[in-house]
């Protein structure tokens, strides 16, 4: 965002509770890769140059990409400063910092979308004596209490998760409601370069049937290695991870799982299928004579016959949960009532509703399918700056 | 903002129209999304019982069938009953069949899939050691419900098993089923 207002030369400043990258620094867990390959952390007029393209970041790495940048582009950045408020006042808004306050005619919120981990109301009920672990205090298999480990939620997060702690050897339930299949490759490219090339990250938030839905649609399974392993549920079963339906209630101290696992698997088959025939379609259009592999399919999701229906939580056969079933945005500093009943930040492609000058970017389908990935914030970042220009233009003229 | 056009072409008794106006303007009006199903059921000798249908609250008023509907209910000869109904473990399996159903004819009407035939078969396993008292690690309810369509449309068969994935993951007596429900009963 930084850097588009600089290329617009409209003066700001960039606050940071933290250091720059600081989601990056501290809240991620030990392990854990991009996984977006290498080429597609490009940031504007800062492409990686390392040996890798196709490989996957580590943490120290995203870290040290993101503060290159920001030295590259001479963002204007106050590190250190969090924001305790921002209020609406005449011409514009005042954001409070320790170190004082600043008026200005137009805010970005860039304070990201995943700030604190969601843990569903349900965990509650969870029985005193299970360790409840969020992937913000996970860290490694290695710091979770004995026993075996019930990971709640299979996207991303939960996936990865589930797998690197069933590789240390503990027993794994891994509860799967919605979920995002996806293949690592398909037909000899990363599935991520066929997310991008065919158009389908680009596509944009009011070309979208249900906005809301799709807002919501859960991160993809994926996950970055060297070996561009694909880890979906059936190379977790084969590892020896149990599935269940997705945790439904917590009573009298087990764990109810839905019975509808079955549906979940036909419907993220079925969604995988449909994305891999927009990416065939395309490609014939293309190339006719493509040069890429045939067309693939992958085998069905093998759904267990008799997937456990509830577990019970007292038998110490479970020593830790952990919660993969999401992030939010937090934003308690932002006294404005511009929050949806839900309390999502309401906005139309990332200008505030109902506070003219406010802008919100790197939220879930902002603008763009691809606005949470990181090379999706250019895009996003431009289009901003023009509305924002145009609101300073106009503001400037009357 | 957009809307999925609705196809006008295909019809297959479904007002979609107003469902999906419905939905729009429930967004903005929770409260009258809040609904309330009632029924009552009276006994009338040995396991035969007879329940009816009328009344019930959402769009916050109360509302009515045009007329009560009425379901009879009993136990067959196998379990020394008259056999006057459907079992209720058999209504149980009507209600899901018929949820379903009913969400595959919305959802195909509004990707715009008529459909010609739509049946649906249905299997729930039960062990009845469970209601007989004989095991207590059997349990009372259905083990296993199994349902099986057929269904002629004009339509690939990707594009039907998308709508009887779609119908399940929109009903409500598959979620019912399927998750658990806090349920109390007092005597008054
Ligand atoms: C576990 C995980 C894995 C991910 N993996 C990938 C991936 O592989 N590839 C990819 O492209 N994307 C990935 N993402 C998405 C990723 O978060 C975004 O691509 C990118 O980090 C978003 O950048 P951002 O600047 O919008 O948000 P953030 O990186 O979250 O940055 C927001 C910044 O705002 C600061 N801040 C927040 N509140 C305040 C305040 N009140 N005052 C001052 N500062 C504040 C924070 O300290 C933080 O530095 C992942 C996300 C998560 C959670």
């Amino acid at each position: 965002m930084s850097r588009a207002l600089t290329d617009r030369a409209i003066e700001h400043v960039v606050l940071e509770r933290g250091e720059v990258a600081n989601s990056w620094r501290r809240e991620r867990w030990d392990s854990l890769r991009l996984l977006t390959p290498n080429w597609q952390s490009r940031l504007p007029g800062y492409p990686y140059k390392g040996a890798d393209p196709d490989g996957f970041m580590t943490m120290p790495e995203v870290v040290a990409h993101i503060a290159g940048f920001a030295a590259a582009s001479a963002a204007p950045v106050r590190t250190h400063t969090p924001v305790a408020s921002v209020q609406r006042i005449d011409g514009g808004y005042r954001v409070a910092t320790e170190g004082g306050a600043i008026r200005c005619r137009s805010v970005v919120l860039a304070s990201g979308a995943a700030n604190v981990p969601h843990v569903p109301q349900l965990s509650q009920a969870v029985p005193g004596r299970i360790e409840c672990v969020t992937p913000f205090d996970y860290g490694n298999p290695q710091r979770l209490p004995p026993g075996g480990v019930l990971v709640v939620g299979a996207s991303a997060t939960g996936v990865q998760l589930a797998e690197e702690i069933r590789r240390s050897g503990r027993p794994v339930t891994l509860s799967v409601g919605e979920h995002v299949r996806l293949p690592r490759n398909y037909r000899g490219r990363d599935v991520l370069w066929w997310m991008e090339a065919s158009g389908v990250w680009s596509q944009r938030y009011d070309e979208i049937d249900d906005i809301e839905r799709a807002r919501r649609l859960p991160s993809p399974q994926l996950v970055g290695t060297p070996a561009h392993a694909t880890l979906d549920l059936n190379v977790l079963q084969a590892a020896g991870v149990e599935l269940v339906g997705r945790l439904s209630a917590i009573r009298d101290g087990r764990a109810l799982f839905s019975g509808g696992l079955a549906n979940q698997f036909a419907l993220a088959d079925l969604k995988m299928e449909r994305l891999l025939e927009t990416f065939d379609a395309w490609e014939r259009d293309r190339a006719p004579g493509s040069a890429l592999a045939a067309p693939e399919r992958f085998e069905p999701s093998r759904a267990p016959a008799a997937p456990r229906l509830s577990l019970d939580l007292r038998s110490g056969e479970i020593g830790s949960i952990v919660w993969a079933t999401g992030f939010r945005p937090e934003y308690h500093w932002l006294e404005l009532p511009v929050f949806d009943r839900r309390g999502g930040l309401r906005h139309e492609g990332g200008a505030v509703v109902g506070a003219p000058g406010l802008y919100a970017i790197g939220l879930p389908l902002l603008r763009r399918r691809k606005s949470t990935f990181i090379l999706g914030a250019e895009d996003d970042a431009r289009d901003i700056v023009e509305d924002l220009a145009g609101y300073l233009g106009g503001r400037a003229a009357s | 903002m957009a809307q999925p056009a609705v196809n006008t072409r295909v019809n297959n008794g479904v007002n979609v129209q107003a469902l999906l106006d419905a939905r729009e303007a429930l967004k903005d009006a929770p409260a009258a999304a809040e609904f309330t199903w009632r029924a009552t059921c009276k006994w009338q000798k040995g396991t035969h019982a007879r329940s009816t249908v009328r009344g019930f609250h959402g769009l916050g008023a109360e509302q009515s069938h045009k007329t009560e509907f009425s379901f009879e209910t009993d136990h067959p000869e196998v379990f020394a009953s008259e056999d006057l109904g459907a079992t209720p473990v058999e209504l149980v399996l009507v209600g899901l069949a018929s949820c379903l159903t009913a969400g595959v004819a919305a959802v195909a009407q509004n990707r715009g899939i008529q459909l010609r035939s739509v049946e649906a078969k249905l299997e729930g396993r039960m062990n009845i050691f469970g209601i007989l008292g004989i095991d207590s690690d059997v349990r009372n309810g259905y083990d296993n419900i199994k349902v099986t369509f057929h269904i002629d449309a004009d339509a690939s068969k990707k594009e039907i098993e998308a709508l009887v994935a779609q119908s399940q993951k929109r009903s409500a007596v598959y979620d019912i089923i399927t998750n658990p429900t806090n349920v109390t009963v007092e005597v008054v």
